[in-house]
């Protein structure tokens, strides 16, 4: 049943808590996910506890978004490994990233083109 | 998921014609015979599971899109309906699901290092961790049910904003403190037809001096907040599956140093579902 010990090259005890590797990928220490996790914790305090903070709309969705991101980039980083990882998956990742910003932004260029025939509408319908 | 199939592939005969990579095959039964080695088999399934990640990626763009149009377009309409939503149960299970993703995380260290008893634990941790935010889940749908705060028509609340315990934090009890909020931009003023505002038995309710008139198509705001939570819930749902067929394996002892793939994989997408919800938590809980 337990086939778990043998071909690990390193011969590695199970109890290691520094970062190694297997021959095939790297271990994220126990502390490294730790860490990263209490970051998280954090940070999602932070971001709740800003909202009572009157910062003005734009710069509050501002702040929001950017304590998003730094989350997101510990998640992808430690989390997701990519920092040991072959660097094509960070290209592939950072280019559906560019994707998405560039299907958002290019949606948002004419956003009110038809804003006139709605309130026209509205307008017809007496609201 | 086809890309975790290829790590699945049960044991085969050793049979001759393989070459090199025979005495690999021959030491390690989750090999599959079109890969030479398992560092092969985990590169070709983590380039696989990374690719469904980026399709992912682009399938939430859409809905964050709509998101990013209808908010820019009627930002009234956003600060008005997110006082119908409870900040302490999306902060609670932003927590929840960072907890789960640092279990996931620990169920592949513990596979890569053959940790046997501690993977079990941790793959139980997550499950339990995602069915627990599908509960809360649960409340604040059925919540949501009951107030009648519906996508798009059906949106006919028992309760107006000033009403909600959210609002009256943020405003004064009287919720005549910021009346000049901006919440009413000229154009977006006309209240709701009067079939839609008078909840049975409440026509009576007279507003607070400087309370908000509600924008027109307030239901939009929680089309798109069902649209993506539902859709985010149908990926923790996908997710408890997954981690299912993992616990079932892993109690067969099946996962090793050489052979740790399917669970590096589900850990993967598992956090991608917790990247989605780290932005999904103040775009639709904490709108300013």
């Amino acid at each position: 049943m337990s086939d778990h010990d043998h071909e690990n090259g390193h011969g590695a005890p199970a109890s290691d808590e520094h970062g190694h590797s297997t021959e095939i990928s790297h271990v994220t220490p126990v502390r490294m996910l730790i860490a990263v996790w209490g970051a998280l914790m954090v940070l999602t305090v932070i971001t709740v506890g800003v909202t009572v903070v009157d910062l003005g709309s734009q710069t509050n969705l501002v702040v929001a978004m950017t304590i998003a991101t730094i989350k997101a980039g510990l998640v992808v980083t430690y989390f997701m490994h990519l920092r040991w990882d072959r660097p094509f998956h960070t290209l592939i990742f950072l280019g559906s990233l560019l994707f998405v910003s560039l299907f958002i932004s290019m949606t948002l260029l004419d956003k009110s083109e038809y804003e006139g025939d709605i309130q026209e509408m509205y307008l017809k319908k007496g609201q | 998921m086809a890309q975790l199939v290829a790590d699945q592939v049960p044991p085969h005969e050793p049979s001759g014609g393989h070459g090199h990579a025979d005495a690999e095959h021959a030491a390690n039964p989750y090999l599959a015979h079109h890969f030479d080695t398992p560092k092969h088999q985990f590169d070709s399934g983590k380039l696989g599971i990374w690719i469904f990640l980026i399709t992912e990626i682009l399938f939430f763009g859409g809905l964050f899109c709509a998101y990013a149009i209808y908010r820019s377009l009627h930002p009234d309409i956003f600060v008005y309906a997110h006082y119908y939503l409870d900040t302490f149960w999306g902060a609670l299970n932003t927590g929840v699901l960072i907890l789960s993703s640092l279990t996931a995380a620990w169920a592949v260290r513990n596979a890569q290092l053959g940790e046997q008893k501690k993977l079990i634990f941790n793959i139980v941790a997550t499950i339990a961790l995602a069915f627990c935010f599908l509960g809360v889940k649960y409340v604040e749908y059925s919540h949501k049910f009951h107030e009648g705060t519906l996508p798009g028509r059906y949106f006919n609340p028992t309760h107006e904003v000033w009403e909600l315990e959210s609002y009256q934090k943020a405003h004064g009890q009287h919720g005549s403190a910021t009346a000049a909020e901006g919440h009413a931009a000229a154009g977006h003023e006309a209240a709701e037809p009067a079939g839609h505002a008078a909840p049975a038995g409440g026509e009576a309710k007279q507003p607070p001096p400087g309370a908000p008139v509600r924008p027109r198509n307030v239901g939009v705001f929680f089309s798109i907040y069902f649209c993506m939570t539902g859709l985010h819930g149908i990926h923790v749902v996908a997710g408890i599956i997954t981690w299912g067929w993992l616990l079932r394996r892993a109690i067969r002892g099946e996962f090793g140093p050489a052979h740790f793939g399917a669970v590096d994989y589900a850990a993967l997408y598992w956090h991608l579902v917790d990247l989605i919800w780290i932005y999904l938590f103040p775009l639709l809980y904490l709108i300013h």
